[in-house]
């Protein structure tokens, strides 16, 4: 189903607006074109596995792919609308880390599970809202406040847990890991879902449409009328809460909540943002493309462990698929006036 | 005169435009060649062909009796072009002096000597007749008109000797205009060549040898005398008919309910502002660049914060400094630069049309895929923006039809006050006339119109009532038809140039 999800939303992903006189026509020139160079890197990759590992083309594989994708996946939704809005959020990771630490708290988690969900939602989302008001009401660069949140966050949740693993307790959360419906874990589904909701909301709303306006053009969105402001705080609550569910999932994963949590996520979800083909810049970009930007790092993470490889030529192809990935889409966008 | 660029039937294609088909221009040694086309004629794309910066598909250039070819901007330096474009490249954070070796910077065992280039900057402006710019001046702090001298003495230092000028005169003032006027003359009398690029025909008789017309991205007419050649020849010339492109009168006198109120409004650069207009009233201010106008209408749309007095739009205050309040209550603005302010230039002209009035076509936020483009295809039949396609991106359409789109926003928007700074820059002589045609349609249809210009004409044709706008006040306010262009001119400039 999970899957389904996935490969469904592609076709409706086109940012450019409609002018396809058939449906058939707007998914090839719009979603699947669109992302076509990634398709194929997952296509190649894919063929390297078959190739490489009997054991890649097997289900069980192929859902730990989605699996290990899942977290970094949510997180990167939320970077992929920060990026759009024109902005960055290097504070993800440790965000995230954060609120798994303070929904892992022995008082936490003395009140159940729903208080643990709802205090990870809440520490993500303050942490982003305020990134958020510095950023757009105290007018300093997302850079330094998103690394300054990213450094104060690490030292809140290494005080919090006194630099130790909290166990989750907790059954119920412990058990979102583990459960499995239909076969796939319910992290896919979870991660599905926040796909599927981000999705609507950046295509389908009128809060996505202004996002995309304010990343491409601030001054002309505000004197449009826009709340530039107030809509760019919103980005990073947004930002903050797909931390939050983040740290729930990892929390249940790992069965700890724990300072070292997510760290490097950040450069993990910016760079799945941009191998996705959105602009640095703000303004343009897809989040189908982020998210097979995900699953191509996941994928080549997986085919490294299945042949025994050292994580440190990973690093290395990782690298250069950022490299390459970029270089295709600058001579993609030179071919066109 | 001997020929110094000659060029003979260039094409230049790109995916799906033809953007040069034919064109052909002789530049004779020291003569100010003016290029005139309406946008979208191949004018830009002949000045990148010029700067190396485009290979033609197919054609010649002859460069001082050779025939040349420019793989890279860097030949054609090298060969002796140099361009002023129109946004100016000059590097803001580097001073005077490193801007004009930028590039060629005289060194020796690879350092920089900073005093040779202060040296030599410093000649150069003199002769420029600039002395008055320190060369260690940082770029960014210089006027637009200092910035573009000192584009000027960048094109000399490298001992340019065809300097392509693309409409230079668009952010200067009469008296900076006159300045750069005495430059060109100069340069040409020692031999420099000008191809010189501007929508303002009077120029072109003032300052032009010869004219070359482009349409649809070939050559019309080459080699027309600058001085003689009759407007109204070179307007059916560049849209290939007779254009009227007169501004049409009122047809009746406008309403008595006030809606817009503006009362001793102030800023940072202007105070004491204040004046009504009525439904279907038009108000121009006029005012040189600088002079605090373009500040006056962006502080009345909330754009910038007054420092003291009230908007009131139909009698209710609005809060300042909130451009969101001023939309709610039906106020429209076209700002100046229509680029950076106006357009998200990747997006679809529909998105751009829709985005003030996008919470009409959502239900409760959420939008369908097309949800405001049948809105969209009305209200750019009603402008005729070309081409007729919602979905097309907005930086593939001309200066004019983007400006339509700007307005069209508004239009779809639909308040009652409209706030109109430089309706018609860089928009060609075609799209002018509609432009004008359809201000004073909004205007019979009641709404209030504000129209800042620096072309007096423009303000006296479109206006009702006018208001002269110098050093940050109001110094007179009159019925346009008390009012001509010497007299406006006048009060622009203030008493010292009278």
């Amino acid at each position: 189903m999970s899957e389904q999800t996935t490969v469904s939303a592609e076709p409706m992903a086109t940012e450019e607006p409609a002018a396809g006189p058939s449906p058939w026509s707007r998914l090839f020139l719009g979603g699947v074109g669109h992302n076509l160079g990634l398709v194929a890197v997952l296509a190649l990759l894919a063929v390297v596995g078959v190739a490489t590992a009997d054991t890649f083309a097997t289900t069980a594989n192929l859902l730990t792919i989605l699996t290990s994708a899942s977290i970094i996946g949510v997180i990167t939704v939320g970077a992929t609308f920060v990026i759009i809005g024109g902005g960055i959020d290097l504070s993800v990771g440790k965000l995230m880390a954060l609120a798994s630490v303070w929904a892992t708290t022995v008082a936490t988690q003395s009140f159940g599970p729903w208080v643990m969900v709802l205090c990870a939602l809440a520490v993500g989302a303050a942490g982003g809202l305020l990134n958020g008001l510095l950023i757009a009401y105290g007018r300093i660069v997302p850079f330094i406040v998103t690394l300054a949140m990213l450094i104060s966050a690490q030292g809140l949740a290494e005080r919090i847990s006194g630099r130790r693993s909290q166990i989750v307790t907790d059954p119920t959360i412990a058990a979102i890991a583990t459960t499995r419906l239909l076969g796939i874990p319910l992290l896919v589904y979870l991660f599905a879902a926040v796909v599927a909701i981000g999705w609507v909301v950046l295509n389908r709303t009128t809060f996505g449409r202004r996002t995309f306006a304010i990343g491409g053009n601030p001054e002309a969105a505000r004197l449009a009328g826009l709340d530039v402001r107030r809509h760019t705080a919103a980005l990073y609550v947004v930002s903050g809460l797909c931390c939050g569910v983040a740290a729930i999932m990892i929390a249940s994963l790992t069965t700890t909540g724990s300072s070292t949590h997510g760290t490097l996520y950040e450069l993990d979800a910016i760079a799945a943002v941009i191998i996705g083909g959105t602009l640095l810049s703000g303004g343009r970009g897809t989040l189908v493309g982020s998210i097979l930007g995900v699953l191509v790092f996941t994928t080549i993470t997986n085919l490294f462990v299945l042949n025994n490889l050292d994580t440190d030529v990973q690093n290395i192809a990782k690298g250069a698929i950022i490299v390459a990935a970029v270089l295709v889409q600058a001579r993609a966008r030179r071919s066109t006036p | 005169m001997t020929s110094l660029l000659t060029v003979r039937g260039i094409v230049k294609t790109f995916p799906g435009v033809r953007a040069l088909d034919g064109v052909d221009l002789d530049v004779a040694e020291g003569e100010v060649h003016c290029l005139l086309g309406q946008n979208g004629a191949g004018k830009s794309t002949l000045i990148k062909v010029l700067a190396g910066a485009h290979q033609p598909d197919a054609g010649e250039l002859t460069w001082a009796g050779r025939p040349v070819a420019f793989p890279s901007p860097h030949a054609a330096d090298a060969a002796g072009i140099a361009t002023i474009h129109q946004e100016l490249d000059l590097v803001p954070g580097l001073s005077v002096a490193e801007n004009v070796v930028l590039g060629h910077e005289p060194s020796r065992l690879g350092f920089t000597r900073l005093r040779d280039a202060e040296a030599l900057t410093r000649g150069l402006l003199l002769r420029l007749g600039h002395p008055e710019i320190p060369p260690r001046r940082e770029v960014g702090r210089l006027s637009a008109a200092g910035q573009q001298v000192v584009s000027v003495a960048r094109a000399l230092a490298r001992r340019a000797r065809l300097i392509v000028m693309d409409e230079p005169t668009a952010v200067l003032d009469p008296n900076e205009v006159r300045n750069l006027f005495r430059v060109v003359r100069e340069l040409t009398a020692e031999g420099v060549s000008v191809v010189y690029i501007s929508h303002r025909l009077e120029e072109i008789r003032e300052i032009g040898d010869r004219v070359t017309v482009l349409k649809d991205g070939a050559t019309v007419a080459r080699d027309l005398p600058a001085r003689t050649t009759p407007t109204a020849e070179v307007i059916r010339l560049m849209t290939g008919r007779p254009v009227e492109h007169a501004i049409p009168p009122p047809s009746a006198p406008p309403g008595d309910e006030v809606v817009l109120e503006v009362e001793d409004l102030a800023g940072a650069d202007f105070r004491g502002v204040s004046f009504t207009v009525r439904a279907g009233e038009v108000v121009g201010l006029a005012g040189l660049v600088g002079s605090g106008r373009s500040e006056i209408v962006e502080t009345v749309y909330g754009a910038r914060r007054a420092t003291a007095g009230t908007v009131r739009v139909r009698g209710r205050a609005l809060r300042t400094g909130s451009v969101a309040a001023a939309v709610r209550a039906g106020m429209g603005l076209c700002p100046e630069e229509r680029k950076s302010q106006g357009l998200l230039l990747h997006e679809s002209v529909a998105r751009n049309v829709s985005l003030p009035a996008l919470g009409r076509f959502a239900r409760a936020g959420f939008l369908g895929p097309d949800a405001e483009s049948g809105a969209a295809r009305a209200v750019m039949a009603r402008l005729d923006v070309r081409p007729a396609d919602p979905s097309r991106p907005v930086r593939t359409l001309s200066g004019g039809n983007q400006q339509k789109v700007v307005l069209a926003r508004w239009l779809l928007h639909g308040g009652g006050v409209l706030l109109l700074d430089e309706p018609t820059r860089g928009v060609d002589v075609g799209a002018r006339g509609e432009i004008y045609a359809l201000i004073r349609q909004l205007a019979e249809q009641g709404v209030a119109v504000v129209v800042v210009s620096s072309e007096i004409p423009e303000v006296l044709g479109l206006a009702d009532t006018v208001l002269v706008v110098r050093e940050g006040r109001v110094v007179h306010t009159a019925p346009a038809a008390e009012l001509d262009e010497g007299k406006v001119l006048d009060l622009v400039m203030g008493a010292a140039h009278v």
